[in-house]
C-alpha cells in the first residue's frame, strides 16, 4: 500500500454480475381445463336464451341424416304458433341454410370452414343476428359429424341426436360420446323401413343401454308419420 | 378436428398465464388426457404445433400424460377399469358403469423460465 500510485484506495466496487437465469425455470400450476372457456361461454349463451325466454336444441348426425329436412317440416308445423329462429353450421356453401331461408324464418349460417363442430363462441355470434322473440324457439344444426359436437355445450337446453334407419343399428354404440350427450333421439326415415335391414328394437336398445333415459321419438320427416308428436313435445318444452 | 379447438383454448390458457405469472417463454407443456375423453392424443400435439405457433411456448416440449379409465356400477358398486366408456359392470351386467376417472383434458402446469 502506498500513497503515490493510489493502490490503497479500493477499487471501486463492480456490479454484481446479474445470475444467469438462462437454465433456470419453474413450475406454474394451473390444471386448467381444456373446455373450461367454451363452457364458460356456454354459460353466458344459456342465460341470454333464459332471459329472452328462448328454448334452444342442438340437432347433431353424422351426414346425410336428414336433419336440415326435420328442421324445415318441423318449422312448417310451428309456424304461426310461436316465434322460431335457425342456427345453420355447415363447414361450406349457405345451400341447408337457403332450404331453411325459403320456409320465411330468421337463419343465421356460420360456416366452420376446416371446424368439424360449432362451439359455443360461434352460437354467441349467431344469436346477436338472430332476433330472440319470447316463447319461442331457436333450432341449431350442428356440422353433420358424430364425434366432436358431443363434446361442445353451445348453452342450448337439448342436445337431439338425429339417426336414421339407413345407417347402421350399432351407431349408438359406435358414437357412444354423442349417444350418451343427447337426451333426445329421433328415428328419422322410418318410412323405408320395408325396404331397409334395421332391426328397430335392437338398435333402440343399444341407445338405451348408453343413455338409460333417452327419448325417443320415431318419424319420417318426408312423409310425415310420427312428425306430430315430436313437435307436440317441443311445443311443450317451449312452455314448460 | 375438435382437437384444434382444445389447442387453441390451451394457447389461450399459456398466454393468459404468461402475462399474469410473468414469464418470457414456456419450455416443457405438461397435459392429462384420459383414456375416456374424445381427445386422440396424436391429434392433440399436432394441433398444439400449429396452435402455438409464434408464441412464447412455441418451442415447448410438450408431456402428455394418458390417464387410465376407471368406472364404478351403479347397480352393484363393482368397481372396474374402463377402457371405453359405458361398458357394461363385468360384475352384475346391470349397469353402464360410470366413470369415475379418465374423462380428464387438462393442462396441469407449464416449466417456464
Amino acid at each position: 500500500m502506498c500513497t503515490t500510485c493510489g493502490c490503497h484506495t479500493p477499487l471501486p466496487a463492480m456490479p454484481a454480475p446479474l445470475p444467469d437465469t438462462s437454465w433456470e425455470s419453474r413450475l406454474v400450476h394451473l390444471e386448467a381445463d381444456l373446455l373450461a372457456s367454451n363452457d364458460a361461454q356456454a354459460a353466458r349463451n344459456r342465460q341470454l336464451l333464459q332471459r329472452a325466454g328462448v328454448r334452444a336444441l342442438n340437432l347433431m348426425s353424422s351426414p346425410g341424416a336428414g336433419k336440415t329436412t326435420l328442421l324445415v317440416e318441423t318449422i312448417r308445423r310451428l309456424q304461426g304458433t310461436m316465434p322460431v329462429a335457425v342456427i345453420e353450421g355447415d363447414q361450406q356453401t349457405r345451400l341447408d341454410a337457403e332450404r331453411i331461408e325459403a320456409t320465411g324464418v330468421p337463419v343465421t349460417q356460420i360456416n366452420t370452414g376446416k371446424g368439424c363442430h360449432l362451439d359455443a363462441r360461434m352460437v354467441h355470434q349467431g344469436l346477436m343476428q338472430l332476433p330472440l322473440l319470447p316463447e319461442g324457439v331457436l333450432l341449431i344444426e350442428n356440422v353433420g359429424n358424430l364425434v366432436c359436437p358431443a363434446a361442445f355445450d353451445l348453452g342450448e337446453h337439448h342436445k337431439v341426436v338425429v339417426f336414421s334407419v339407413t345407417e347402421g343399428e350399432d351407431k349408438p354404440l359406435k358414437y357412444p360420446d354423442m349417444f350418451r350427450a343427447a337426451d333426445v333421439l329421433v328415428l328419422n326415415k322410418c318410412d323405408l323401413l320395408p325396404h331397409v335391414r334395421f332391426d328397430v328394437s335392437r338398435a333402440l336398445d343399444y341407445a338405451r343401454q348408453i343413455r338409460p333415459d333417452v327419448q325417443i321419438f320415431q318419424l319420417s320427416a318426408t312423409e310425415g308419420s310420427g312428425m306430430d308428436a315430436w313437435v307436440d313435445w317441443l311445443r311443450a318444452r317451449v312452455r314448460a | 378436428m375438435h382437437e384444434l379447438s382444445l389447442a387453441l383454448n390451451a394457447r389461450d390458457i399459456i398466454e393468459a398465464a404468461a402475462v399474469r405469472e410473468g414469464f418470457a417463454r414456456v419450455r416443457e407443456i405438461h397435459l392429462v388426457v384420459g383414456e375416456l375423453s374424445c381427445v386422440e392424443p396424436e391429434a392433440l400435439r399436432w394441433a398444439l404445433a400449429e396452435a402455438l405457433r409464434g408464441t412464447c411456448a412455441e418451442t415447448a416440449e410438450v408431456k402428455l400424460r394418458i390417464e387410465a379409465g376407471h368406472g364404478r356400477c351403479p347397480a352393484c358398486g363393482h368397481e372396474a377399469a374402463m377402457q371405453v366408456l359405458y361398458d357394461i359392470c363385468p360384475a352384475c351386467q346391470q349397469s353402464a358403469l360410470v366413470a369415475q376417472a379418465g374423462t380428464r383434458m387438462q393442462l396441469l402446469d407449464l416449466r417456464v423460465e
